[in-house]
């Protein structure tokens, strides 16, 4: 796709950030400085791991959220509301149940105010363009997943948005049928035969970002922001076995897979008086979701593996890089491994961890766990001070909402209690919510 | 990519009209003659020495006047309803009062409303049939609207984000969420709460279509009269034929009006999947496919949403929505804002009427002196036991003849519509007959206000444990065969938590229930007779019956009390173990 230099801009977002309110007086904010303009034709996505804000970040520039700091510019106006050249395609297509396809898809232009007759006519046109000719009547449980999610399609198109905003809309999709739309989508667009001026899709799959987007921007989390923006200037119907393809794949992985890594570009444009947003407690450690038998399912796989490409790895599994990064991330906070430039490399404890037996690999869990996750440290610690060696998880819930969100908090809690039982550091009684002291010692 | 329409979209029309159309429209026609003709009936001078006939013959006619009223009573519940829900819902500061106060009518035993509700409007119509008839109304409507109104909301509540998102972003008005989103989301739960309501319209009839008040008797000639003075006289021939009627009236209504319902709320689902046995129902068949309905919608009832719509929505202009809030609900309104006075005003004007009442109200109960008291205390004690009797007996024969039922597929199928039904008889109809034996088998009324109780409240309980026991995954069962697990260890660990959510559902409103008979239960009149047993419901009847407002006003409070306090100390703590423990995953 070639750009024309007087690319008109259509929305543009200034040093915008999303937070909210504690109770406590903390604020937790999920979006911070963002600064992101949207040109008419072309394709953005919008990627990052879960968490970093991706769908609040989509809307934002839709209009359903408003930010707490920062302007989102609309036509040179600061937009107030509902962003009204938008319209939203969403994860689990949103139709209502007891209309049939043709009434959903009319349900925009109903709201318009367009006369009965047109309406009809607009919508029909719609459905022929998308693929359903024929299920006009149909109710949306005689649809298949995939039908439902173009009659999610059709009904955006139809009220014929400037900008089309789609949240992951082909995650609940399977593999083939995700394929299908997909090409389908990049079909119409490159044909012109839908009125939309630019796309905007979030997604955490790398490689439907690239293979869809003409500019991706990478958001990281804690707090979320924008890491980087990779232009792909290929051309349309994209191979993912070309070196082109492959190549802008692992830069994307290496940017996600490392949190820390500074990206080019990004960082230098930050203008460097602009103060950063004042916390008055330093960052605190959050723990990414994984189980204990996944870190150690990681690690047997990479045995022999070693300073191996990430993304090769997470191919061959089949894993998305949404289920892979927070194992990574997990076994690298734990000192299991290190990553260098997007190859793994298992550290010394991790082949000892490999080769031991069940009571070897605990006590070396236990350990590493004690020693790096601040979280279930301080659980222990309290534990020992504690004369009853029980403590209530609404404690522990109390200090967590002070960094987290209350979701946040509790699924914190959640991933710690899981890694704290299996190194058997301490137990947790349901019923009660408490948590006791495991460890043998007086 | 085209394939051609499903089999489902493609409901064989039928193009000539047959012999069952001209039924239909026949149907319409009679019915809006018998509408307005037995409406003219309700007004004109009320007759106070008009004696209830019990002639088998008048029966049709006093069944249509039942029916108008209880139908008129309905659609009042069904809009008052849907109105005060939604005012809950759209604003989180109304929800506050409201709820709570739904909270309390709901305890409220219909008959307490009585004597108010009848004086303000014979007052407001002296000497006018019309005055007695809006009272009897209204009092249905009490027995009516709680339900509705909680469901509505909680199906409001649940709502999904996404779809109330979808409205959002593509700029629905007000009404047209209404009417597309919110209504179509609350229809399932409103219509098995109909259900539940009609029937308890029935389970009041008698009482409200002729009760004392002080010195006066009032009366309605309909089937709940009939009923009451057959069974005052002792008349058993006319009682018996009251009863086929009564029950015949219901298994029509549930035939020609709750199953087609039932079926057609189906569409309504919220999950995207079909169920395995969707209801079914051979008139809403009949009536997809009749080309009068077909006319009928074409030529009328599309057209007139579609002028409904084109009045109520403004083409949208770009000026207009940037201003306009995106969310539905207001959030806390800034001050200076017109919503945030009018909150204001509203709150502070509850405030206002509910001091007022509590004033009035300790001015009323200082007129008592201990006994009085001594007697509402005694009374509520002994019914308090009543009712747990009657909930540990209902409990201990329906749940395993509900297993039973529930685990058997073939059983289940025919025997759920014969419960539904018999759940909608109303117990108070047979109580006379019941009293006979009870009286000549010596019981008295101690026991038989027990066994009326149980009568009006077993079918709850049956109904929610056939459900629950429907509900465990049969490979619950399969893995305690494996294991050979005794029959004993099998209730224990299988079917007993299995059944614990929907036992808790059954049990609240059976117990809901008793309270309510037991204020038909403890005094009846009978035989010329007056039957009574100490309690609660007793003292309320009584109070009521003499016009002993103080009184009237101490019992209705401690019951109401009683049953908000076991609402939210015992009801909610169960509903929260059956969610935290006993969710089937």
């Amino acid at each position: 796709m070639v750009t024309t230099p007087a690319l008109q801009l259509l929305i543009s977002l200034k040093d915008v950030s999303k937070g909210y309110g504690q109770p406590s007086g903390q604020s937790i904010s999920i979006l911070e400085g963002i600064n992101l303009e949207l040109f008419e034709g072309e394709i953005v996505a919008v990627l990052g791991p879960s968490g970093s804000g991706k769908s609040t970040l989509m809307r934002m520039i839709a209009g359903l959220i408003a930010p707490t700091r920062g302007q989102v510019i609309y036509r040179n106006q600061p937009m107030l509301g509902l962003n009204p050249g938008v319209a939203v395609v969403f994860q689990s297509a949103a139709l209502y149940p007891w209309l049939t396809v043709l009434e959903n898809v009319e349900l925009g232009l109903k709201a318009k105010g367009v006369t009965a007759a047109l309406r009809r006519q607009k919508a029909i046109e719609i459905i022929d363009i998308i693929g359903l000719d024929g299920f006009e009547n149909a109710y949306p449980k005689e649809l298949s997943g995939g039908m439902r999610q173009r009659v999610g399609f059709a009904r955006a198109l139809a009220v014929e948005p400037e900008l089309l905003c789609m949240d992951e809309p082909f995650s609940a999709l399977d593999v083939l049928t995700a394929e299908n739309l997909r090409t389908e989508l990049i079909d119409l667009w490159i044909e012109h035969r839908i009125p939309t001026k630019a796309i905007l899709i979030v997604t955490h799959g790398i490689e439907e970002a690239v293979t869809l987007a003409d500019r991706m921007i990478v958001l990281g989390r804690n707090p979320g922001r924008i890491r980087a923006e990779l232009k792909v200037t290929l051309p349309h119907y994209r191979d993912r076995k070309s070196p082109e393809f492959q190549t802008l794949v692992d830069e994307v992985y290496k940017i996600m897979t490392n949190p820390d890594l500074k990206v080019d570009g990004i960082q230098a444009d930050r203008p460097t008086d602009m103060p950063t947003v004042p916390t008055s407690v330093p960052k605190y450690q959050s723990i990414p979701h994984v189980r204990a038998g996944s870190i150690a399912g990681l690690l047997e796989l990479l045995e022999h593996r070693q300073d191996e490409d990430l993304y090769r790895i997470g191919q061959e599994l089949q894993l998305e890089v949404n289920d892979l990064l927070p194992i990574v991330d997990a076994a690298n906070l734990l000192g299991l491994i290190e990553i260098k430039e997007g190859d793994i490399h298992l550290n010394a404890i991790a082949i000892e961890f490999i080769q031991g037996g069940v009571d070897e690999r605990k006590q070396i869990f236990r350990n590493l766990l004690l020693a790096n996750v601040q979280l279930v440290e301080q659980i222990h610690h309290l534990l020992q001070t504690t004369p009853t060696r029980r403590i209530p998880e609404d404690l522990l819930l109390d200090i967590l909402t002070r960094h987290f969100s209350p979701e946040e908090a509790q699924r914190q809690l959640d991933t710690a209690v899981s890694l704290g039982r299996y190194a058997e550091i301490f137990g947790y009684d349901e019923p009660t919510g408490e948590l006791y002291d495991e460890t043998a010692d007086s | 990519m085209t394939r051609p329409l499903t089999p489902n979209n493609q409901l064989p029309d039928r193009i000539h009209w047959t012999w069952q159309d001209g039924v239909v429209i026949l149907a319409m026609v009679a019915l809006i003659f018998a509408i307005v003709d037995t409406a003219a009936q309700f007004t004109g001078t009320y007759n106070a020495k008009a004696v209830i006939a019990t002639d088998p013959k008048v029966l049709p006619w006093y069944t249509a006047q039942t029916l108008l009223r209880m139908a008129i009573a309905y659609f009042l519940s069904l809009g008052f309803s849907i109105l005060y829900a939604y005012v809950a819902y759209r604003w989180a500061i109304a929800a506050k009062i409201l709820l709570p106060l739904l909270d309390i009518l709901q305890s409220i035993p219909v008959l307490s409303f009585l004597p108010g509700v009848v004086l303000a409007l014979v007052a407001l119509f002296p000497g006018q049939l019309l005055g007695v008839e809006l009272a009897s109304i209204i009092l249905m409507f009490t027995g009516m609207a709680w339900n509705l109104t909680f469901s509505f909301y909680q199906s409001l509540c649940s709502i999904p984000k996404e779809l109330i998102e979808a409205a959002t972003t593509y700029r629905l008005n007000a009404f047209q969420r209404f009417w597309t989103l919110e209504l179509p989301a609350g229809v399932i739960g409103l219509v098995w709460n109909s259900v539940m309501s009609v029937a308890g319209g029935w389970f009041f009839l008698m009482a409200i279509e002729s009760f004392t008040l002080g010195k006066e008797s009032f009366q309605l000639p309909g089937l709940g009269s009939y009923l009451s003075k057959a069974s005052n006289d002792g008349n058993l021939v006319a009682i018996g034929w009251g009863l086929v009627v009564l029950i015949g009236i219901i298994v029509v209504l549930d035939f020609l009006l709750w199953r087609p319902l039932i079926a057609w709320a189906e569409k309504f689902k919220l999950e995207l999947v079909e169920s395995e046995n969707p209801p079914q129902s051979s008139v809403l068949d009949f009536l997809w496919r009749s080309p009068t309905l077909k006319l009928f919608t074409q030529q009328i009832w599309i057209p007139f949403t579609q002028t409904v719509d084109r009045t109520l929505t403004h083409p949208h202009r770009l000026a207009d929505h940037s201003r306009r809030s995106a969310t539905p609900h207001t959030p806390h309104p800034t001050p200076h804002t017109p919503i945030y006075w009018l909150n204001w005003v509203f709150a502070s004007g509850f405030a206002f009427v509910v001091l007022w009442g509590t004033w009035e109200a300790t001015l009323l109960l200082k007129v008592l002196n201990p006994e009085d008291w001594w007697q509402v205390i005694n009374g509520a004690i002994l019914t308090t036991l009543r009712v747990l009797l009657a909930l540990t007996l209902s409990v201990f024969w329906t749940v395993p003849l509900g297993v039973a039922i529930g685990r058997n597929p073939c059983l289940s199928k025919l025997l759920q519509p014969v419960v539904q039904i018999a759940a909608s008889v109303p117990a108070t109809a047979l109580f006379p007959v019941l009293l006979l034996y009870l009286v000549q088998w010596g019981g008295g009324l101690q026991v038989g206000s027990v066994v009326l109780m149980i009568m009006g409240t077993m079918w709850y309980v049956l109904f929610n444990v056939i459900a629950g026991a429907q509900s465990i995954p049969s490979e619950l069962f399969e893995a305690a065969t494996v294991y050979r697990l005794s029959r004993s260890q099998r209730w224990k660990t299988v079917i007993l938590p299995g059944i614990f959510p929907y036992l808790v559902t059954g049990a609240v409103t059976a117990t809901g229930g008793a309270w309510n008979a037991s204020v038909v239960s403890e005094y009846i009149n009978f035989q010329g007779k007056t039957l009574t047993t100490p309690g609660l419901g007793e003292v309320i009847s009584q109070a009521s019956a003499h016009n002993n407002y103080p009184l009237l006003l101490a019992a209705t409070g401690v019951m109401s009390l009683i049953v908000v306090l076991t609402n939210r100390l015992i009801w909610r703590r169960l509903y929260k173990l059956a969610q935290d423990k006993y969710q089937l995953l």
